[in-house]
């Protein structure tokens, strides 16, 4: 007996199953946003040791921060899928993540910009996980241009998943780029952190918010995803079938 | 081999590589980045003359102080062997404290005075309110005492 692992490689069978599975993703995002942010809000301790109310911020940097990487690693996942198993979903996935992967990336930078400010007293600075930050930002923007501008979608697949891979240095790099322990000897203003160093509370609403943010990039990259594969089979029989009985 | 194999040692030979090179790029920030002075070469002269450089340390415990009525302070920047007296007018940022580190740009006056434009304070991701700190610092003492009195 052999299991056909490659079933839901097809563009075909994936289309209805990730319809399916878009509603539950986003309840529960829904449902998670508002508990986390409840709890951030009201949970939490309004001081900490050096910082005031502002350091809420976390609750949304951080997820955003986060997913930037992880959506940049699982992009390149779906990249190599592709390039070794010539399978037309795994480009189109990765497709799917870059817009979201590119908006998280800009909301880690512009939420540290307004805690910068308060906290370390500007609003940007060339510290070493700013800079590769705002080069993964540079990544995703690259991706969707070189997808974009190669007009045979074969080719424009193969050529952003080669430089999607390339960029994956970036993430080990923004991860653990700082690393400093003592203040006199680097410059990097993000210093070590560590979630042993966090009051209870507030890592739980970090970590229910991290949840949160993943159940809105599976939603919503579902959603894309199944808009890419309805414009590129277009022209298969089972898409205008589909056309037919939705009318 | 199906092409598919060969595809796959490709594809893990570029992963292999891109790892070794994050590594490098890792290691060489990690030892290399530092965009500042500290106060020691700044006394020894190695900062750039008549040009904004910065400089970056520890606010030297019980040097901060206002100048008149001004929004001006001063305070001593310090690698804990060198001190450097710096001057700057505006707001200080939320995190910076006597005891932690800070980086500042500007020029050095004739007066041997830094003059910043900015100040920018460092933090440590302690994310702890004050009473759980306490809590947390006092267990430790705790257990330092009973290893002590173990020991004897």
């Amino acid at each position: 007996m052999s299991i056909n692992w490659f079933k839901y490689s097809s563009p075909a069978t994936f289309y209805p199953l990730a319809g399916k599975l878009v509603p539950w993703f986003a309840w529960l995002t829904a449902i998670l946003t508002l508990a986390g942010l409840y709890w951030g809000f009201f949970q939490t301790p309004d001081v900490l040791s050096e910082q005031k109310e502002y350091y809420r911020i976390i609750f949304i940097h951080v997820p955003a921060a986060w997913m930037s990487m992880w959506l940049y690693f699982v992009l390149v996942c779906w990249a190599l899928a592709g390039l070794v198993f010539n399978t037309r979903l795994s480009y189109m996935m990765a497709a799917a993540i870059a817009p979201t992967g590119a908006i998280a990336t800009f909301i880690a930078l512009w939420t540290g910009a307004f805690w910068g400010k308060t906290s370390w007293g500007t609003w940007w600075d060339w510290d070493p996980r700013m800079t590769s930050e705002l080069i993964l930002l540079f990544l995703y923007v690259g991706y969707m241009a070189l997808q974009s501008a190669i007009d045979d979608p074969r080719r424009a697949d193969r050529a952003s998943a080669l430089l999607a891979i390339v960029g994956l240095v970036c993430v080990p790099v923004i991860f653990w780029s700082v690393n400093c322990p003592d203040p006199t000897q680097c410059a990097a203003l993000h210093q070590r952190s560590g979630t042993g160093k966090m009051e209870s509370n507030i890592l739980i609403a970090m970590l229910v918010m991290v949840f949160a943010f993943w159940m809105y990039a599976f939603a919503v990259i579902l959603m894309r995803v199944r808009n890419i594969i309805l414009e590129r089979e277009r022209h298969a029989t089972w898409v205008n079938e589909l056309l037919e009985t939705e009318k | 081999m199906k092409p598919r194999h060969k595809r796959l040692i490709f594809v893990a030979v570029a992963v292999v590589a891109l790892g070794v090179a994050a590594t490098l790029i890792i290691t060489g920030l990690r030892s290399n980045v530092s965009y500042f002075f500290s106060p020691t070469e700044v006394l020894a002269g190695k900062h750039p003359k008549d040009a904004v450089f910065r400089i970056g340390g520890l606010v030297k415990e019980g040097s901060l102080k206002r100048i008149g009525k001004s929004l001006t302070v001063q305070f001593i920047v310090t690698d804990n062997a060198a001190d450097v007296t710096t001057q700057y007018t505006g707001i200080l940022p939320d995190l910076f404290q006597e005891g932690q580190g800070v980086v500042a740009k500007g020029r050095i006056g004739e007066d041997g005075i830094f003059q910043a434009e900015e100040v920018l304070a460092k933090h440590d991701e302690k994310y702890m309110p004050p009473e759980a700190q306490a809590a947390l610092d006092e267990a430790a003492e705790a257990k330092k005492n009973k290893q002590q009195e173990n020991l004897q």
